[in-house]
């Protein structure tokens, strides 16, 4: 039998592969909310069933990603980053799947009816939110450079801008946010008082995607300032 | 003195059938994990490190190897005090020599990652306070050797430390990592030929006969650098690039010139391993040569033999051929955290402060140097995740190898003793 050598031994799995997979993982649970919501508005909700079963499955296989990479954490790593911000960050990512799966799980629960006069709206806040996080998962794609440079110059500058960008767009969520809310409000008079009441909450939830979006961005953003 | 007259051809061939025996143990597995990071970062295949190693073992050892090998063979034991007793000292390193392979060879079964360096001191200072006396133990000298075992791995930090924090500085933190790799690697490679060739100048020919002024040494040194630095612009001008590549990882073409330079540090680190370690083995050999065949005149002055140098080179070598290219492959799929960059900062680090210390006489742990250096650019934060777990065997195994090889030594000592007298 031939036994693996101390200096190779040395080197533990890096956090940041998995880390990178997890995200990716996810991003694809946020990227099928458009999709899904096309559909709804179409009234297909064969299709929209379809489609919630799928960012169900995504969420749960982000799950397993989450739960290799805590165990892959043990006390004893040295770690170019603090511990606890690497679990921190995995958590928000993994937040992006959970909030996408009950957004989906309950506009099919309750076969909702999006108003015509907010179809186009809600599309792009759904839009706007899996921007915010694509450009999540574009900036922990960056930590390998950061590794790479050692958390320092350049690249530092570089994924700061990238964070400030997110900013941007999440704060572009925000706004459609409360556009459509306005919008809701003209009409929730004609509306059920409890379709009325769960339109806002898909709407407030759909924007909270991009809210954990940037808190990803956020706590990235701590791994520089050290 | 009639026994070592009496049995000299039986205590040489003894000599060296030991003294292959350790070679053979320290090519199997510190060799490969000295060979192992160039392997591990993708800059070597697994038959170049193989032939580089066997190339540039035998060159340290013969070049540069000497003053480690007296270190061994006198510096630790005082064999002015044995007198009318030399056998006595040709016993100890006899003894020594299988305590020492013996311990390395269980060590290896069990997956230990114990230093063959600190198993022969710790087999000769065993034999030696045991076997002669307390007062025949240089303390002072052995004193100094375990102090290099806590300052080298520290040096060998603090070099991995700067010398990953220049390569940020100058090439990786710039507008065109590409360009900047090209420009400043051969400056890396002329320092690899510098340090090795001028450690060789200054300590290690004298033991072949060649002796030079300071400032032609310099010289000489700078001239290899230079022939160093030449072949690796060639080399670097050969790569092939592509911007695709950077797509996913942004330094996948800047890697690939450290890839070059890869190369060279990995001569550097077989040489550096070759002029400290192979000492290990071939010391206690030189010692017994010399005892018996001059009758027992211990004092004798004479630099260890080219052939001896050889042996045990050549002994590395075997144990590479036959087994090491197993812990190479290990060694090598294990380490995917280490790029040419970092590889190149670690190694070029750990075979600095070996081949400074062998020109010193020091034998010091490769393996623990090594460790040293890869924490150092790992402090740098260039490297995503260490084990501490492990680290902290690797130094919690020298502990344990001392007294190991000391009382192994201690009984095959009283062993030879009565089956010879």
């Amino acid at each position: 039998m031939v036994r693996r050598s101390p200096i190779s031994n040395m080197f533990a799995g890096s956090p940041i592969k998995p880390l990178q997979e997890h995200i990716s993982k996810a991003h694809e649970a946020v990227k099928k909310l458009e999709p899904f919501f096309v559909a709804v508005i179409a009234k297909d909700y064969e299709q929209a069933a379809i489609l919630e079963r799928e960012i169900h499955r995504l969420e749960v296989e982000a799950d397993d990603l989450k739960h290799s990479l805590r165990i892959q954490l043990p006390n004893s790593l040295f770690m170019p980053m603090p511990r606890e911000r690497i679990l921190d960050i995995v958590l928000n990512q993994d937040r992006l799947a959970n909030k996408s799966k009950e957004i989906a799980g309950y506009v099919i629960g309750r076969q909702m009816a999006i108003p015509e006069e907010l179809a186009d709206l809600l599309v792009e806040l759904v839009k706007q939110s899996v921007a915010s996080s694509r450009q999540a998962k574009k900036i922990v794609n960056e930590l390998d450079e950061l590794v790479e440079v050692g958390f320092r110059g350049r690249e530092v500058n570089t994924v700061e801008e990238m964070i400030n960008d997110l900013d941007d767009i999440e704060y572009g969520a925000d706004k459609l946010g409360t556009q459509i809310n306005n919008a809701l409000f003209v009409i929730e008079k004609n509306l059920d008082p409890i379709d009325a009441v769960f339109l806002y909450r898909v709407i407030q939830n759909v924007g909270e995607v991009a809210d954990i979006a940037q808190r990803v961005g956020a706590r990235l953003e701590l791994l520089l300032a050290r | 003195m009639d026994i070592l007259v009496a049995n000299s051809t039986i205590l040489i061939g003894m000599a060296v059938v030991f003294g292959l025996f350790m070679a053979w143990g320290i090519g199997a597995n510190d060799v490969a994990n000295a060979m192992g990071t160039s392997v591990g970062s993708g800059a070597l295949t697994f038959k170049q490190a193989v032939i580089i190693a066997a190339i540039f073992e035998c060159a340290g050892a013969v070049l540069a190897g000497g003053e480690v090998t007296k270190t061994i063979r006198k510096g630790i034991v005082d064999v002015s005090s044995l007198g009318s007793t030399p056998e006595l000292l040709v016993y100890g390193m006899l003894a020594s020599l299988l305590a020492a392979g013996i311990w390395l060879l269980v060590a290896t079964r069990m997956g230990w990652p114990v230093s063959t360096t600190h198993s022969i001191v710790g087999a000769i200072v065993g034999f030696g306070a045991v076997g002669i006396g307390m007062e025949a133990v240089q303390w002072g000298k052995v004193g100094t050797i375990a102090l290099s075992w806590v300052t080298s791995p520290l040096m060998a930090g603090a070099i991995g430390f700067a010398l990953f924090r220049s390569i940020q500085k100058l090439i990786i933190d710039t507008e065109d990592p590409l360009e900047k790799a090209k420009k400043y690697v051969p400056y890396y490679i002329f320092l690899v030929g510098f340090i090795m060739a001028m450690v060789t100048l200054l300590k290690g020919l004298k033991h072949v006969g060649v002796k030079l002024p300071f400032d032609q040494n310099m010289i000489y040194a700078a001239l290899i650098g230079v022939i160093f630095a030449v072949i690796g612009t060639f080399m670097i001008k050969r790569l092939k690039f592509s911007k695709k590549e950077d797509k996913k990882f942004h330094y996948t073409n800047m890697e690939k010139i450290f890839g070059v330079l890869m190369i060279f540090t990995a001569i550097a680190m077989a040489f550096a391993h070759g002029s400290n370690d192979v000492a290990n083995a071939i010391g206690p050999v030189a010692a017994v040569v010399g005892i018996v065949s001059s009758a027992g005149e211990i004092a004798s002055k004479s630099a260890t033999p080219v052939w001896i140098l050889l042996l045990g080179g050549g002994g590395i070598v075997f144990g590479l051929a036959t087994y090491g290219h197993k812990v190479i492959a290990t060694v090598g799929s294990g380490i995917s955290e280490l790029t040419p960059s970092r590889g190149f900062a670690a190694t070029l680090a750990a075979a600095t402060t070996v081949v400074v210390a062998s020109g010193t006489g020091l034998p010091i742990s490769t393996t623990h140097t090594l460790v040293g250096a890869v924490i150092g650019v790992g402090l740098a934060r260039g490297i995503g995740a260490l084990n501490m777990g492990v680290i902290q065997t690797i130094f919690l195994s020298w502990i344990i190898t001392l007294p190991a090889g000391a009382i192994l030594s201690i009984l095959f000592f009283f062993f030879f003793k009565g089956a010879f007298s």
